[in-house]
């Protein structure tokens, strides 16, 4: 394990050096606002590589391949795909792309606006939707997700194979992911769903639990067709969060409804409580997706940071420093990836668990659990 | 020198998570040390309330982050 | 934090996720439950069935037991009643014995007696005929009549008695 650990290390190195190089070429090319120094813009370049991007950039040592992702968009005229090749490249809004229909778009750190919209507003936000067109383009995290979800695929059909022949222990892949799956069953979606209801929801549980391991998985390592950072990004883990809130809310009986418009609290206390339960109700799948999302968010910066760490030294010598950093962050990291995806999927059992809890509880005033202590 | 505030209030949450975590991994390892019959349930639900901890403390990472950003 | 438009991943993820977890359902999450399930299920079936097994073996080995127990206790009462039927035997056998030994010898006395009787009548026949030689001798004269002085004779010595 530790000779692992010294070689996957040693290796790292030469590669965050070149990924770094390449992206101190990129950040030096555009000279981003707020950037303190001459050459490589420590903000802008975390952000191009935490963040979302209509190219789709393969860069291990002496290669460096760009695919440029289509870009998708519904303007008012109808919908526009061309390639994110006509942007050659510029995030700063110079170049202005001019489709069939006749719509100029320019790109602002990979946002699509109308090119004559921005001419009046130079610093236009994201959310304002007179000065851009719905964008639908297929982006590198968009692939990422796609990737991931293939991995997943395959391993799945691997484990699955062996299952032909059900008398047999299994062997291959699925040594490793069936206890997963019989971990996943046992001890997040039995215990907090209860026995006779859980098998409706061991789907989604599974296939959320298996998503966010890999791609938290695949976020850490650095090369080529890994290192993206989707969970990271906090539309993913939105949608992710809306699918648990919208289980949970289908998944609710009466007894769910009940406790949260008519809790069993005194009548004074009722009118708190109530906007307080209403609130509880969203802010549960809240709270799990901004700690996915900061959690992994947070570890990639630090990553990014530690090799960017060297060029602000300026000095390649650091290199063997923060390359054992990175290799300590990188291990930390995997343990918070494995944890992150057994928080949210726990999580999201326990919700559904409670929205499907039956009566008997807190009418008896008494809790069935404390009785073991 | 620039105080950016965003990054004093990032800081101050750093220091909130630190104590929780710290106290939940105290804790737990007393109970461990009381009763290491339980020692993996205890185990288990230390984990998870540490993760629900450092959830809390990066919300206000988040804000900060947000911050700067705008 | 660069937020690219963010219905672009909305989109985008909320296509694949569906997509992708019915895919991962059908070809995978649903068969490989079901076979785990079986196989727990096999699992069990087998331990019971062993457990079943086990305490049909302990039954049988009991009732083993009890049969030998029993074919025990029979042979001790076989045998027991042959050693009495032979202790009977011999008792009777020797009472049989006894009773024949004791009726031999009242037999045997009773020949005895007659024997003796008869000797005896013969001894006094004899005694007689001799008493009458001497007395013939002695008087010099035979008696007329020998029987009837034999008879008298007779008469005498049964007086006597003689035993």
């Amino acid at each position: 394990m530790k000779k692992f650990a010294m070689a996957f290390g040693l290796l790292l190195i030469p590669l965050m050096m070149s990924a770094a190089a390449g992206g101190g070429e990129e950040g030096g090319e555009q000279n981003g606002h707020g950037g303190e120094k001459e050459g490589l813009d420590v903000g802008a370049f975390i952000a191009h590589h935490t963040g979302d991007s209509h190219d789709y950039v393969i860069e291990i040592p002496f290669f460096k391949y760009t695919l440029h992702l289509p870009v998708i968009l519904w303007t008012d005229k109808g919908l526009s795909v061309f390639s994110s090749a006509k942007f050659k490249g510029d995030n700063e809004g110079k170049v202005v792309v001019t489709d069939k229909k006749g719509n100029k778009f320019v790109k602002i750190h990979e946002v699509i606006y109308y090119a004559d919209k921005v001419k009046d507003n130079p610093h236009p936000n994201v959310f304002d939707f007179k000065s851009r067109p719905l964008d639908f383009s297929f982006t590198r995290n968009a692939l990422a997700i796609l990737f991931v979800f293939l991995i997943l695929l395959v391993l799945i059909y691997f484990t699955r194979k062996v299952y032909y022949e059900p008398d047999k222990v299994p062997r291959g892949i699925a040594k490793f992911i069936e206890p997963l799956i019989i971990f996943v069953r046992d001890e997040i979606a039995i215990p907090n769903i209860g026995p006779d209801k859980y098998e409706k929801y061991m789907p989604y549980l599974l296939t959320v639990f298996f998503f966010i391991l890999l791609s938290n998985l695949i976020g850490l390592i650095p090369f080529a067709p890994f290192g993206h950072n989707i969970t990271g990004n906090i539309v993913v883990t939105f949608v992710l969060a809306l699918f648990t809130f919208i289980l949970t809310t289908l998944a609710g009986n009466k007894h769910y409804w009940k406790h949260i418009f008519n809790p069993p609290v005194p009548a004074f206390v009722k009118p708190i409580m109530i906007p307080v339960e209403i609130m509880g109700m969203f802010i549960k799948p809240f709270a799990l997706m901004v700690r996915l999302f900061a959690n992994m968010f947070a570890g990639h910066t630090i990553l990014i940071s530690l090799v960017l760490l060297i060029f602000i030294f300026g000095s390649v010598l650091f290199a063997p420093v923060s390359g054992l950093f990175y290799v300590f962050m990188g291990f930390i990291k995997i343990l918070v990836a494995f944890l992150q995806a057994y928080v949210f999927t726990i999580l999201s059992a326990l919700f559904i668990g409670l929205a499907l809890a039956e009566d008997h509880e807190e009418e008896h005033g008494e809790k069935p659990e404390l009785a073991n202590h | 020198m620039a105080i950016s505030l965003a990054a004093v209030g990032a800081g101050l949450a750093v220091i909130g998570a630190g104590l929780g975590i710290g106290k939940i991994g105290g804790m737990a390892t007393e109970a461990m040390a009381r009763q290491p019959e339980f020692a993996g349930k205890i185990q288990t639900a230390m984990l998870i309330t540490a993760a629900m901890v450092e959830g809390v403390a990066l919300f206000a990472v988040i804000v900060a982050i947000l911050e700067i950003y705008s | 934090m660069n937020l690219t438009s963010p219905e672009t991943l909305v989109f985008w993820m909320t296509l694949f996720f569906l997509i992708f977890a019915y895919l991962l359902t059908k070809l995978g999450w649903k068969p490989i439950l079901t076979a785990v399930k079986e196989r727990e299920k096999a699992i069990e079936e087998a331990v019971k069935e062993a457990e079943r097994t086990r305490q049909e073996m302990a039954k049988l080995k009991a009732e083993n037991e009890e049969l030998l127990q029993q074919a025990r206790r029979e042979r001790e009462e076989i045998l027991r009643e042959a050693r009495e039927l032979k202790d009977k035997i011999i008792a009777e056998a020797r009472s049989e014995a006894e009773k024949v030994r004791s009726e031999e010898l009242a037999k045997t006395r009773k020949l005895i007696e007659a024997e003796k009787e008869a000797v005896l009548k013969d001894l006094q026949n004899q005694v007689a005929t001799i008493s009458l030689e001497i007395a013939e001798k002695v008087l010099g004269e035979q008696f007329a009549d020998r029987e009837k002085q034999v008879e008298y004779i007779k008469k005498n010595l049964s007086a006597l008695k003689l035993n």
